[in-house]
């Protein structure tokens, strides 16, 4: 199988698919020209993500991870939802195929993208440092 | 429900194929270069299978040389062409941008090697004409190499016409006829060939076995260097069954060929109606100069390998050209040369059948295909902007 188990369950089953009419913040990532976009939408409340969904064009892996990355931010303050990795989600996706790894870096981007979008909305100030790499993460 | 459609890939191999290699296996296990019984019964398999290829090429048995299979042959003949090309100073080459890439990369390669390649265009449908031929060849031009049929969307190019020109120039024509031999009437003669190349897992023989056929007085050289085989131009001790399975199994094919494509044309056409159906789809190349089992559509607004992964859910084996099927980061070359953009070329689904299809597995993809592609579309952002009119789309 070129895919875990864990992957084929996610991407099969996948978790918090669809739209957030009244979300607090939309992240974006990826271009149909390199054949992965993944967009996130976020219900915040407090600073804590009350809700989570998302809309991804993409392989198995691309969904996948979304998937999972949902699950990983959910009910998680904007702080943890800012330091997820790429790697932490890959980990707990049990592995991905190494060529498959470009294919997963979207959630992680569009995680950050949609808490910028939160920040900017908000007036909230930030290091523009931490959203620096959301643009080139998946500039294959 | 069980359906492998992904013929272009690879075929299953035929009984008569696999009875054919038995013998081969379990008691002829002779080397064919042994002067013992044993080995010249080896020998009598492998002059048999040459003689029998030879009568469904249309060509004499001295002409045929067996190969590892497809890539092989591609290669060798290329190089060929382009070692008596250097000798003589020309140094140009013909083909094609949507050509397999045994072809590709081994031009990719002569160029570093100081040749100049020259790959001609595809139209929209699909298909080159002689007159870009004609037009590309110049006085130093050593070959044309141009595919028979292309194995992804299945267009089957103007061989004869193309042969005609490179006669009349005086230029050696390769034709990379993988995805044709067994699947179309293929005369080398009449088709004005030179070399061509064929793979006997297309045919439903087995894998690791092709063949190359160079029309006497062509210059070959070898890829292989060693012992006496194919007449000093392939080295190395027969595949005996591989060779006995692929002369089987074509003869088998070249029996069966009107028979065989008057059946698949019409699962063909109605697997191609029925795909249709879905919104913002198009077929990819021609509708009519096409191999009679390929059929390969874009869907927009989702992404090919998703979609193979839910089609092999339901029991269905296709294929796609997207980037992430092809293990690169571009979607295929063959698809970006006939035009289609990125985005579209990443929602490819290719599905090759054969004559041991049956109605109701083409009722059963048509049935299955559209649900995958709604659900998948269901949760695209691409088809979300396309719907709210925020982006316009590129298949009406
Ligand atoms: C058009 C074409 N050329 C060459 C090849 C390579 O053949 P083989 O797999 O026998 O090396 C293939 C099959 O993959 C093909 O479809
Ligand atoms: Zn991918």
């Amino acid at each position: 199988m070129l895919y875990s188990e864990v992957v084929m369950d996610h991407f099969m089953n996948p978790r918090n698919v669809g739209t957030i009419d009244d979300a607090d913040a939309v992240g974006e990532v990826g271009n149909a020209k390199c054949g992965d976009i993944m967009r996130i939408y976020l219900k915040i409340n407090n600073d804590v993500i009350e809700d989570v969904k998302f809309e991804t064009f993409g392989c198995g892996s691309a969904i996948a991870s979304s998937s999972m990355a949902t699950e990983m931010i959910k009910g998680k303050p904007l702080s943890d939802a800012l330091s997820l990795t790429n790697k932490a989600v890959t980990e707990a996706l049990d592995g991905l195929p190494t060529h498959k790894i470009h294919c997963s870096v979207l959630a992680e981007g569009a995680i950050k993208a949609a808490v910028k979008d939160y920040y900017d909305k908000n007036g909230v100030k930030y290091d523009t440092k931490i959203f620096k790499d959301i643009d080139h993460e998946h500039n294959h | 429900m069980k359906v492998y459609a992904d013929n272009a890939a690879t075929t299953k191999m035929s009984k008569t194929a696999v009875s054919a290699m038995l013998p081969y296996m379990e008691n002829i296990f002779g080397n064919p270069s042994s002067l013992y019984s044993i080995g010249q019964e080896a020998a009598e398999g492998v002059y048999n299978a040459r003689l029998s290829i030879a009568d469904d090429l249309g060509c004499s048995p001295k002409e045929i040389y067996f190969t590892s299979g497809g890539s092989e042959a591609d290669n060798q003949a290329i190089r060929s062409a382009a070692e008596i090309g250097a000798k003589r100073n020309k140094r140009h080459i013909v083909s094609t941008a949507f050509e397999h890439h045994a072809v590709l990369h081994t031009l990719k390669k002569l160029e570093k090697e100081g040749f100049e390649v020259t790959l001609l265009d595809v139209h929209e449908n699909g298909l080159v004409t002689p007159e870009q031929v004609e037009q590309a060849i110049r006085p130093d031009t050593c070959l044309v190499t141009i595919m028979y049929a292309n194995n992804e969307i299945g267009t089957v190019q103007p061989i004869k016409e193309i042969g005609a020109v490179c006669r009349e120039k005086k230029v050696t024509f390769h034709t990379d006829a993988v995805q044709a031999v067994g699947h179309l009437p293929v005369n080398v003669v009449d088709d004005n060939i030179d070399m061509l190349s064929l793979s006997a897992h297309k045919f439903h023989g087995p894998k690791g076995v092709g063949v190359l056929y160079v029309r006497k007085g062509v210059y070959l050289s070898n890829l292989i260097e060693g012992g006496a085989q194919e007449r000093g131009k392939r080295a190395g001790t027969e595949n005996v069954p591989g060779i006995v399975g692929a002369a089987a199994a074509l003869k088998e094919s070249v029996n069966n060929l009107s028979e065989s494509t008057a059946k698949l044309v019409k699962l063909r056409d109605r697997l191609i109606d029925g795909l249709l159906e879905i919104p913002h789809s198009v077929l990819n190349g021609d509708r009519e100069s096409r191999l009679p089992g390929n059929v390969n559509i874009c869907f927009e607004g989702i992404e090919g390998e998703s979609l193979l992964l839910l089609l092999d859910a339901k029991g269905i084996s296709a294929s796609s050209g997207s980037a992430c099927t092809s293990g690169s980061l571009d979607p295929s070359h063959v698809l970006l040369a006939i035009g289609r953009p990125h985005e579209i070329a990443h929602g490819s689904l290719r599905l090759s059948i054969c004559s041991e299809n049956t109605e109701e597995e083409i009722e059963y993809i048509i049935s299955e295909v559209p649900k995958v592609v709604s659900y998948l579309r269901n949760m695209s952002p691409v088809w979300r902007d396309l719907q709210e009119g925020k982006k316009s789309y590129v298949i009406q």
